[in-house]
């Protein structure tokens, strides 16, 4: 009903195309809130009570916008580690191992050189960090730049490995005495320092700068041109000089770098320890946020505080109405349902 | 180290292996379709959590494995409007499933934890009669254990010895040649997606009805990633996935018996293995014409204007 009525107001009413875009983008929301609505009250619970919870807990306090943004930060940087490639027609599906790997990295720094001052092991971790990062995006880019096998299926496998690898350094070698799935607590000065009062960590800076070099980089650098000539036509691009393969190499471990980066800022800023399985997904979310904005930089950090917002509002549902938690990510795939079923947003062609 | 734990090994390998070369034969057909699909981790959650619901319910496991096997099929359905009908990119749908049947499964679960049932019950390998009752007990398999191999030899015969299977591989090829040679890419890659969503709903529901026999949130633990990796190892074939399964399962039985003879290695690393191997397929395979992937796997057929 809602599509058929959306289809009559593309004819009839003639809107500035922003202000459409966002109508669409709007109405689609709406649809899926629509339809969580629905299961709510199936299940037995107020929708329109969730929802006022949900916003008021959220948007309401400037506790809970600040906790939006700390669930903000990771997605953010993930999403970018994925949009970069993403210029050059490269598939980063591995960014959750790429998280994975950083985080480990980060947290051998902060073991290591447990005596430093902060200034000087922050910094040693946010590199180690990237390192672990573009590691672990290394064999998918070489395999891809000497056309041996697509950075896809490589990328999706080593997710599966990275987690291990913690486990395996975790249990084995850095586990507190108490717990042997964490390494004991980080000493002050290997924690990414948060703002005042709240749990907000410089990550959400780190990641708004880059994103804002990303922008840069693609709008006024050299590189940014050439990574477009790839984008549209890498045999063209090839031909006309421009060296693919390094360029296959250097921007996918990029993009590995920043997912790493964004482990270091897990494991630092958020958890202050590192422990096995910690990522929810957050390198898979990464993934659906770029590619449901199309690697755009401004659409990838309002992309993130919307999926941020929905999962922090899944929180306060748990306690006040008692449901499981993880069903909040049905609200969550239904948002994604609606926009990924638009064919004018998904650039298919209508058969 | 003696006989009957090895023994004991074995089946427990073949326990666990069961569910995992269901999931990857269903992701085969998707595959030979042209169609990723990874949101197989939701599906098999949807599908395990609504089995062990109506086992609950009615107190018949069969029922359960049935239901199993249409929740299946009805999250695929979902993966197929989005992809082929709305043309959406199919890893970000697949994705989009996977958060799906987190949340959904979760919901249907949630009245069910600790609840629990009447498992599928096992019969005894005919001809096992003569060998004392503790080593026959070992080999005491359900019914879907006894159908697997089976399965993965239907599979192959329906994609490489019949019309429909000719048809399904020339869509995972080249769509619009299919198409234009008169088939029906869009019906081909719903009846994959319906088959492929029927086999994972029989692998979910030997993990929750036959094998853990009750119901945790993401008690699935990665199946459906370790299913499309598995299917990467076996080059797209049916009966190769069968080894594949084997040795993916076979991980956790190599650990019980290095730690039997007193070596001691990292559980984590030798879970690893069967993912370098798998690399190493891929490696040596790689550039090489012989078993490549589907040439248009993951690609969305437009359709023609």
């Amino acid at each position: 009903m809602i599509k058929q009525n959306d289809t009559i107001k593309n004819k009839t009413i003639i809107l500035p195309g922003e202000v459409y875009t966002l109508l669409h983008y709007l109405t689609m929301v709406a649809l899926s809130f629509v339809l969580f609505g629905i299961i709510l009250f199936i299940i037995g619970k107020d929708p329109i009570q969730s929802y006022r919870d949900i916003f008021s807990s959220t948007l309401g306090s400037a506790y809970g916008l600040s906790e939006v943004i700390v669930s903000m930060t990771p997605i953010l940087l993930t999403g970018l580690a994925v949009a970069l490639p993403s210029r050059i027609m490269l598939i980063n599906v591995g960014a959750e191992g790429q998280l994975y790997i950083g985080a480990a990295f980060a947290t051998w720094g902060a073991l290591t050189f447990q005596n430093l001052p902060a200034w000087m092991l922050i910094p040693i971790m946010i590199v180690l960090g990237m390192l672990g990062g573009a590691l672990w995006a290394l064999l998918p880019a070489y395999l891809k730049s000497i056309g041996l096998v697509n950075e896809t299926i490589t990328s999706l496998l080593l997710n599966s490995v990275a987690p291990k690898i913690i486990g395996f350094l975790v249990f084995g070698f850095w586990h507190s005495a108490m717990e042997t799935n964490k390494t004991p607590r980080f000493v002050e000065a290997a924690r990414l320092p948060t703002f005042l009062g709240t749990r907000i960590s410089w990550g959400i800076v780190i990641g708004l700068v880059l994103l804002t070099a990303f922008w840069l980089l693609m709008q006024y650098s050299r590189w940014g041109l050439e990574m477009k000539a790839i984008g549209g036509n890498p045999q063209a691009a090839l031909r006309n000089g421009i060296p693919l393969k390094t360029y296959i190499l250097v921007v996918f471990c990029a993009g590995g770098a920043i997912a790493g980066l964004a482990g270091m800022v897990q494991a630092s800023g958020y958890y202050g320890l590192l422990l096995t399985n910690f990522s929810i997904g957050w390198g898979f979310m990464g993934f659906l946020i770029s590619w449901l904005v199309g690697g755009d930089p401004l659409g990838i950090i309002i992309m993130s505080f919307l999926v941020s917002l929905i999962f922090s509002g899944g929180n306060l549902l748990q306690i006040t109405s008692g449901v499981p938690y993880s069903i909040i990510n049905i609200l969550l795939a239904l948002t994604l349902f609606v926009v990924l079923a638009q064919p004018t947003l998904s650039r298919g062609k209508r058969t | 180290m003696n006989l009957l734990s090895l023994l004991g090994i074995l089946s427990s390998a073949i326990y666990s292996g069961t569910s995992l070369l269901y999931t990857a034969l269903g992701e085969v057909i998707h595959e030979r379709a042209g169609m990723v699909n990874l949101g197989l981790e939701g599906v098999l959650l949807v599908s395990a959590a609504s089995g062990f619901a109506i086992t609950v319910q009615s107190g018949n496991p069969y029922l359960g494995v049935l239901v199993s096997v249409i929740a299946g099929a009805l999250l695929n359905m979902v993966f197929g409007y989005l992809t082929v009908i709305r043309k959406a990119n199919q890893l970000a749908s697949g994705l989009a499933i996977m958060f799906f049947g987190f949340g959904l499964s979760a919901l249907i679960g949630n009245p069910y934890v600790g609840k629990s049932i009447h498992a599928l019950p096992r019969f005894e390998l005919p001809g096992l009669a003569h060998l004392p009752t503790l080593t026959a007990s070992l080999f005491r398999f359900d019914l879907l254990i006894f159908l697997v191999i089976p399965t993965a030899v239907i599979v192959w015969f329906l994609l490489f010895r019949t019309r429909w299977g000719l048809g399904l591989r020339a869509v995972g090829e080249n769509a619009n040649i299919a198409y234009a040679s008169g088939r029906n890419p869009l019906l081909i890659q719903f009846q994959a997606l319906l088959v492929g969503g029927m086999l994972a709903g029989l692998g979910a529901a030997h993990i929750a009805i036959a094998y853990a026999m009750n119901w945790t949130e993401y008690m699935t633990g990665g199946r459906g990633f370790i299913a499309v990796a598995l299917v990467i190892f076996s080059r797209w074939h049916p009966i190769r996935a069968i080894v594949g399964a084997l040795l993916f399962s076979a991980s956790v039985a190599v650990q019980l018996v290095l730690q039997n003879s007193g070596i001691n290695i990292s559980p984590f690393l030798l879970d690893c293995f069967p993912y370098i191997i798998t690399l190493l397929v891929l490696i040596a395979w790689g550039g090489t014409k012989k078993q490549q992937a589907p040439a248009s796997l993951g690609r969305v057929f437009q359709g023609t204007k």
